[in-house]
């Protein structure tokens, strides 16, 4: 359970970024409107080891891609650290150096209707990355190695011709898949990368990139809001709550042996397709506003544990069985850790 | 290292698509589309060929004769002559030769300053939509104030300010291309505003984000990436602005701040002609304004399809 | 759990056909879609993107999109024929006898007026109510959805509502004329899943009290199996198995169903890969022949190639494959015998 690399492949410390929403300067001058500011990620420290595939969990406006952008960056950070392999990413470097480290690092994006030029055909989607880092030796390595991703992601090398408007939502995930590996990278960042997808389409790029995962030897942060996929696919989990990250584990423990009470809840929440009768506690109430959090533990309006202490003292992470968990209540020993069985489904009989 | 074979089936494949595609369907089942289409393509063709088609060339000093001026229109007159079929001016010019010639000269001035507008809308929009905060405020309140003057004022104004510069010979000469710039300033507000628009959309898309992930430069991204996405609602303006700019390039003709009656526009051959209409010679103002009139409605009508076919929302 | 059968059902669906005409020719979203609504009963109706379950939803509100159009079969409610109504007539049952829940709340509401005010007018259109109780209803409406506060929110816009609680003010819109049956239409996917949890849990409970019927059309089999009593799986346009739920979920009869239900990652035991159907979902224009299945079924034989296979019955369930018939699915199919 203990870091067995010295120095962590990918890690992330006190990351923040702040958006400024307010309404424009003469706006707020005339209606005496104050600064607004989003805290979309509020100080989180993540590591991530090699070949390991580390999940960020959460409902909307958590700021789980928020941090996938700024972990490629697509955004600068207000504050704190990235750094990959060993290099920190804010340092200005030498254009040949920056791309090198770009070349290592892609994204995958949620929505395969958008992350397609629709005006380019297929073949040239998936060679700008190997055009951008001039990777291919000629015209005939260009052409090979497209086929190569193509194939690798079971399209044919003839799909090269075609725009993404011919191919389905799955299939043109496919092919971003095929964009992000063709820069070779060792380490892609994956935006909810099967929550367009129907289940069907969800099980196969899922069964695809756990086979490049194998193959590649990859690294992947994944993002995503169903837990289900994410206990599926995961090393280790983050879950994050208005921004901060309230709990990391190992994914069997976690989805085991949760211990923040929003953990917990979130476990509530997944379907019950067993049909075990598996008892589910719903919670009430519904995620702040990220604009003005609420004070202490951002999670106390809404937690049935809160205490005075909550309101007022923003929790620690504290290290707790092979993860962190940011909880007073766990800290003080006031909340047991709960135990959860997930009877293994009966098959269904051929 | 060109391909033939290659290029050619490219080229099938590119007719095969546009055959099959919603755009030329939706041309084919539209009568009126097809007839302004049919219009405009006749004017063009007629116009740019006018050299070879004209019976007379008009403005060579050398071949007019005052003997023949202000003849009728054959049809409606025993006085006409079937070598002047739509009658001759004051000078004795022929007004048919007149139109084809004018006709050219106007369409030549509506497409370029149709494409100087383009350019400067469509780079100044790419800019402003892809970079934001304060260069976009900057530009976009120009283009506020400026569509607070009509088109015409600000193509008065840039006239009249370039007319203040040079002296009036020099100013025949280069007529032509303060014309086409002083339209094309007067029109880049909406390419623009649209550019800018389509372009805080398309940046907005993972497509976009993909690119900005391997490293490219915003130039290029911009190029690459975001403008062919925004030609569509460019297309549709700048068939809509053609009409305008030929109706613009008119009217300051006809206000006498345009193009010189040594070369006349349909609009310099408008005003020719409303000074002599008082006398009944109605023909030599007639045939032009139904010229100017028929061109402009045949693109106006291209325009309004181009604009429902490329909508998704009226398909 | 399983509705009284002595009823006559409250909503039948015979032979649905739903067209598409385009200048390509006719496409066929719906095809031959038959299925009833006991009273009381919540039929889950699932399938991916493309299937037509939607389009079933709005054939049956009358709200179908043109040039989509009911080309045959009949919808009855209550016994009555409802899928040649005219149009204004149509509207007078889709309020009072039919209520619907969209996917994307805001897109329900009326941006300009308060959630009251639209409350008030839909429970004036279709009861005979002064405007004093119909605000009455409206505030009761709005309590037993779960608005906190309701006497103060009664005049909130809606921009004013989080996205949980203005689908809410949407079920209490649905609700308002006290309707037999409820067609919801995704109605959870727009919202979070700790929200999702919550209105699940309304519209259990709200339809348990007021006995209403619902048809809960829906991608997530999660929500079915929280919610139906039954329900129906479509693929391309034709259902595919329609049984209990449990049924279905547990020990489905159609190799889709099996499919499908395998490529759902489970909390159970991990597998490293999930179970997967391979290929897609045909186009509408490219539907295969005999069972529109068979491209991506393990179990194909020829007479799937051939001949279209009816809902025929398989254990608790009836399933629309040959695999249940006693003729079963016939010789295996040439490619399979070449890939051997």
């Amino acid at each position: 359970m203990l870091d067995a690399a010295p120095r962590p492949f990918v890690q992330i410390e006190g990351l923040k970024r702040y958006f400024d929403v307010s309404p424009s300067w003469l706006v707020r001058t005339l209606e005496r409107r104050p600064r607004m500011v989003v805290q979309a990620v509020d100080g989180i420290d993540i590591e991530i080891a090699k070949g390991e595939t580390f999940s960020l969990v959460g409902e909307s406006g958590c700021g789980k891609s928020t941090v996938a952008r700024l972990v490629v960056g697509l955004y600068p950070p207000t504050d704190g650290t990235i750094s990959f392999d060993g290099n920190d990413m804010a340092v200005r470097r030498a254009g040949a150096e920056t791309a090198a480290l770009r070349r290592r690092m892609q994204m995958i994006f949620q929505d395969p209707y958008a992350s397609l030029n629709p005006r380019w055909r297929v073949f040239d989607i998936i060679a700008e990355p190997i055009r951008a880092f001039g990777l291919a030796k000629d015209r005939a390595d260009l052409q090979s190695r497209v086929d190569g991703l193509l194939r690798q992601v079971r399209l044919t090398a003839a799909d090269g011709r075609k725009f993404p408007h011919e191919f389905s939502g799955g299939q043109r995930q496919r092919i971003s898949i095929a964009r992000a590996l063709a820069s070779e990278p060792e380490f892609l960042v994956c935006d909810e990368p099967t929550s367009a997808l129907d289940v069907s389409v969800q099980a196969q790029i899922l069964n695809l990139m756990v086979d490049l995962q194998r193959r590649l030897k990859l690294t992947y942060l994944f993002i995503s809001h169903n837990l289900a996929v994410v206990y599926h696919i995961s090393t280790r989990v983050g879950v994050m709550y208005l921004g901060r990250l309230v709990e990391v584990a190992p994914s069997e423990t976690l989805f085991r042996r949760p211990k923040h009470p929003y953990t917990r809840m979130l476990l509530d929440t997944i379907p019950d397709l067993d049909m075990s009768g598996r008892q589910r506690n719903p919670v009430a109430g519904e995620v702040p506003s990220p604009i003005n959090p609420p004070s202490g533990c951002t999670f106390h309006p809404r937690c049935p544990f809160a205490n005075q202490r909550c309101r007022i003292e923003r929790p620690k992470a504290i290290a707790i069985e092979g993860g962190t968990v940011a909880c007073h209540a766990v800290e003080e020993g006031r909340l047991a850790v709960e135990e959860r069985s997930y009877d293994a489904p009966v098959r269904q009989r051929a | 290292m060109a391909d033939h074979s290659a290029d050619r089936s490219a080229l099938g494949d590119w007719l095969h698509r546009a055959a099959d595609s919603d755009i030329w369907w939706s041309f084919k089942s539209s009568s009126l589309t097809v007839v302004a289409a049919a219009a405009t393509l006749f004017i063009v063709v007629v116009a740019f060929l006018s050299p070879v088609l004209a019976p007379h060339t008009p403005f060579d000093p050398a071949t007019l004769s005052l003997s023949d001026g202000l003849k009728p229109p054959v049809l409606v007159s025993d006085d006409g002559d079937w070598s002047f079929p739509l009658g001759t001016d004051d000078q004795g010019r022929d007004v048919l030769s007149s139109i084809m010639y004018g006709t050219r000269l106007s369409l030549e001035v509506g497409f370029a300053s149709v494409v100087v507008a383009m350019l400067i809308g469509i780079t100044l929009g790419l800019v402003s939509g892809y970079f934001g905060s304060a260069v976009d405020a900057v530009i976009m309140r120009i283009a506020d104030v400026q569509l607070t003057f009509p088109a015409i004022l600000v193509a008065l104004l840039i006239d009249g300010v370039v007319r203040g510069l040079i002296s009036v010979q020099r100013h025949d000469e280069v007529a032509i291309f303060v014309i086409v710039g002083a339209i094309g300033l007067s029109f880049w507000v909406q390419y623009a505003r649209t550019v800018r628009g389509s372009v805080m959309v398309e940046k907005g898309k993972e497509y976009v984000q993909a690119a900005r992930v391997i490293g490219l430069s915003p130039v290029l991204i911009m190029v690459r990436h975001v403008l062919p996405n925004v030609t569509g609602p460019v297309l549709v303006i700048a068939t809509i602005n053609l009409g305008l700019a030929i109706i613009t390039e008119a009217t300051l003709s006809f206000l006498g701040v345009g193009l010189p009656s040594t070369e006349p526009s349909l609009g310099t051959l408008i005003r020719i002609g409303n000074e002599l209409l008082q006398s009944g010679e109605w023909w030599i103002t007639v045939f032009p304004g139904i010229t100017l009139a028929a061109l402009v409605l045949a693109v106006n009508l291209l325009g309004d399809w181009l604009r429902d076919a490329l909508n998704p929302k009226l398909r | 759990m399983t509705p009284p059968t002595n009823y006559p059902p409250l909503l039948e669906v015979k032979s649905l056909r739903v067209e598409f005409p385009t200048r390509r020719g006719t496409l066929v979203a719906v095809d031959d879609v038959s299925f009833d609504i006991a009273p009381g009963e919540v039929l889950g109706v699932v399938g991916e993107s493309g299937a037509g379950k939607s389009l079933t939803g709005n054939a049956i509100i009358g709200l179908l999109e043109p040039p989509g159009r009911i080309a045959s079969g009949e919808i009855r409610l209550e016994g009555r024929r409802i899928d040649n109504l005219p149009y204004e007539e149509m509207r007078r049952v889709r309020g009072a006898r039919i209520g619907a829940i969209f996917q994307d709340p805001l897109t329900s509401l009326n941006p300009l007026y308060s959630v009251g005010r639209q409350l008030v007018e839909t429970i004036q259109t279709h009861l005979p109510l002064s405007a004093g109780e119909a605000r009455k209803r409206a505030l009761d409406l709005l309590k037993e959805v779960g608005i906190p506060g309701a006497e103060h929110r009664i005049d909130h816009y809606p921009h004013q509502f989080s996205g949980g609680m203005r689908q809410r003010v949407v079920i209490a819109l649905a609700l308002c004329a006290g309707p037999r049956l409820i067609v919801a239409d995704e109605p959870t996917t727009a919202l979070d899943v700790s929200i999702q949890a919550q209105i699940i849990a309304l519209i259990k409970k709200l339809c348990r009290e007021h006995a209403t019927a619902v048809m809960l059309v829906t991608h997530d089999m999660g929500v079915i199996a929280e919610t139906a009593d039954r329900v129906a799986v479509m693929y391309a346009g034709r259902i595919a198995e329609i049984g209990p739920v449990r049924d279905v979920v547990k020990d489905a009869k159609h190799p889709y169903t099996k499919g499908l239900m395998g490529s759902i990652p489970s909390l159970g035991v991990r597998h490293d890969r999930l179970t997967q159907i391979d290929g897609t979902m045909p186009r509408l224009t490219e539907i295969p022949t005999g069972c529109a299945f068979n491209p991506r079924c393990d179990f194909r034989g020829s007479r799937c190639l051939g001949e279209r296979p009816e809902l025929m019955s398989a254990g608790a369930s009836r399933a629309a494959c040959w695999l249940h018939d006693r003729g079963g699915v016939g010789a295996p199919a040439a490619k399979d015998l070449a890939d051997a």
